[in-house]
């Protein structure tokens, strides 16, 4: 069994010229959360979508668990059922109701029967307080709603890693508690979390391991009061004094 | 947010006269020409009811042909465009050409020529009924332009579907057939059924064949009697009449589109 659940080494990927990610080196231990911040540009999307193939590596591997998500001869679809992932803008099937959008993985990836798909998003939705939207389209629901059921969507899979892209960027101030209570709630009842976000109140809360990159490096890593409050590098402090 | 909520338009369209939100007053240039054809159909006969009564019966035969025509071939065409346009996407090299040359083929060669040309090559090896020939020119000609108009549909469905159905574990194919073409075909809604219009009007080249359509009718009538002039009148106001009615639901089903955004 591997001692870490997600595993990043020697991590590299490269846009043509542009570095996106250099030499990235990441632990995560099951059930840990781990907020990761830095400017824009600096490399987040982009080792979030690596840990889940959407962008390949250049170079380096990446391990869930056992499983070597960069081994060309690894099934990444059956990876990918056990890595669930928010986007910053949701990406709702927008012709789907709430409840489809969570069903149709379950019955076209894990073919699950009709009506226990049915049953396991209204579980979900009643999970994210959205019990009574059902059968609204995404088109009807607030940001705040379709990220909740954004979660509920990736959850449904039954995953063991979360990893949650800017969840409230594109949020309106108001909705973006009852985004951040979600994945709080996740959070403690043991998921292994991932999140790219500049929420100080979500990384105090439940963070357990704060990285900051820049220009495509992980610069520094520690738990949220070692970083946020003493940072040792230079260029986390500079970011840190914007942020806050 | 706005992205999301955004339904892409696209704009193909071969200038059927489609009513704007602008033309609301009662003398908007729709109004004056879909209702001044219809009282011109309704005065005719009763003011000379020779030929004028005689002809509107003749020709209603030919209406249910020309519908007949442009319906199976949308229908047709619908489904080849659905794979040529897939094709226009597709990785695979050989799939991507054998689609694209298909589309060139088609653009490049006029219609009436392609109708002469599949029926009497058709007629080297299997002798078809004229009607079938024609809906095969037909689809084989839409099914380029649908082809395009899915090409511009799939590709307008936001990249972040397919990413999000990935993510999900679904493959590629599964998220096109589940994720992607379902949403194409609200967006493609609107173009394609400018593409009817367009096609309900090219359906008249099928009577080159001696397809019974309504053109056809029209020229049988006129050929016995020798009243081309009154004969095509009622020809080309029945066509008006059709056209300009469709072109209204089209863009009623365009606004509706606008309104609901993506529901
Ligand atoms: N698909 C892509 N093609 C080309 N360049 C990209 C692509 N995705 C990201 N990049 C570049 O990689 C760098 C890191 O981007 P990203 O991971 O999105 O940063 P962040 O999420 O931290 O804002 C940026 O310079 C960005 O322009
Ligand atoms: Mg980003």
């Amino acid at each position: 069994m591997a001692e870490y659940r997600i595993q990043i080494k020697d991590a590299c990927k490269n846009f043509g010229d542009v570095q996106a990610l250099r030499n990235a080196n990441l632990n995560i231990a099951k059930g840990e959360v781990v907020l990761v911040i830095g400017p824009s540009g600096s490399g987040k999307s982009t080792m979030l979508r690596c840990i889940n193939k959407l962008e390949t590596l250049s170079s380096g591997n990446i391990w869930i668990d056992d499983d070597c998500v960069t081994d060309p001869k690894s099934d990444i679809r059956k990876i990918r059922e056990d890595v669930g992932m928010v986007f910053q803008n949701f990406n709702l099937f927008a012709h789907l109701t709430a409840l489809k959008n969570i069903t149709l993985a379950l019955t076209t990836v894990k073919k699950t029967p009709k009506e226990e798909a049915e049953a396991a998003a209204k579980k979900l939705l009643a999970r994210v307080g959205l019990s009574d939207k059902e059968n609204v389209y995404p088109g009807q629901l607030s940001g705040g709603q379709q990220q909740r059921v954004a979660i509920a969507r990736a959850l449904a899979m039954n995953p063991r890693v979360m990893l949650f892209d800017e969840p409230t960027s594109a949020l309106d101030p108001e909705m973006i508690k009852e985004v951040l209570d979600v994945m709080l709630d996740l959070a403690k009842e043991g998921m292994t979390m991932m999140v790219v976000s500049h929420e100080m109140g979500f990384a105090k809360a439940a963070a357990d391991k704060v990285v900051f990159m820049d220009e495509g490096e992980i610069i520094e890593t520690g738990t949220p009061l070692e970083v946020f409050n003493s940072p040792k590098e230079e260029r986390t402090k500079t970011f840190l004094q914007h942020i806050l | 947010m706005a992205e999301i909520d955004k339904v892409p338009r696209i704009e193909i369209t071969d200038g059927a006269l489609i009513p704007d939100d602008a033309e609301k007053s009662i003398f908007s240039a729709w109004n004056i020409s879909f209702f001044g054809a219809l009282l011109i159909l309704i005065i005719l006969p009763i003011a000379s009811p020779d030929p004028f009564l005689e002809i509107l019966l003749f020709v209603p035969d030919g209406v249910v042909t020309t519908f007949q025509v442009t319906i199976l071939s949308i229908i047709f065409s619908l489904v080849v465009g659905l794979f040529a346009g897939l094709g226009r996407l597709s990785r695979v090299k050989v799939v991507n050409r054998i689609a694209t040359i298909y589309v060139e083929v088609v653009r490049g060669i006029p219609l009436l020529v392609q109708l002469f040309y599949i029926y009497y090559a058709l007629g080297k090896v299997v002798q078809l009924p004229r009607l079938t020939s024609a809906i095969i020119a037909m689809t084989f000609c839409y099914g380029a332009y649908m082809g395009e108009i899915f090409r511009a549909g799939i590709q307008s469905v936001p990249q972040g579907q397919m990413e999000a159905a990935l993510a999900l574990g679904m493959s590629r194919t599964q998220a096109i057939w589940t994720v992607i073409i379902p949403q194409t075909f609200r967006i493609i809604l609107p173009p394609v059924g400018n593409e009817f219009i367009a096609l309900l009007k090219d359906s008249s080249l099928v009577s080159i064949l001696a397809v019974s359509d309504l053109l056809r009718r029209g020229r049988e009538y006129a050929s016995t009697s020798f009243l081309y002039f009154e004969s095509y009148t009622v020809v080309a106001l029945i066509y008006l009449i059709i056209t300009l009615f469709l072109s209204k639901i089209v863009a009623n089903m365009e606004k509706r589109l606008k309104l609901h955004g993506r529901v």
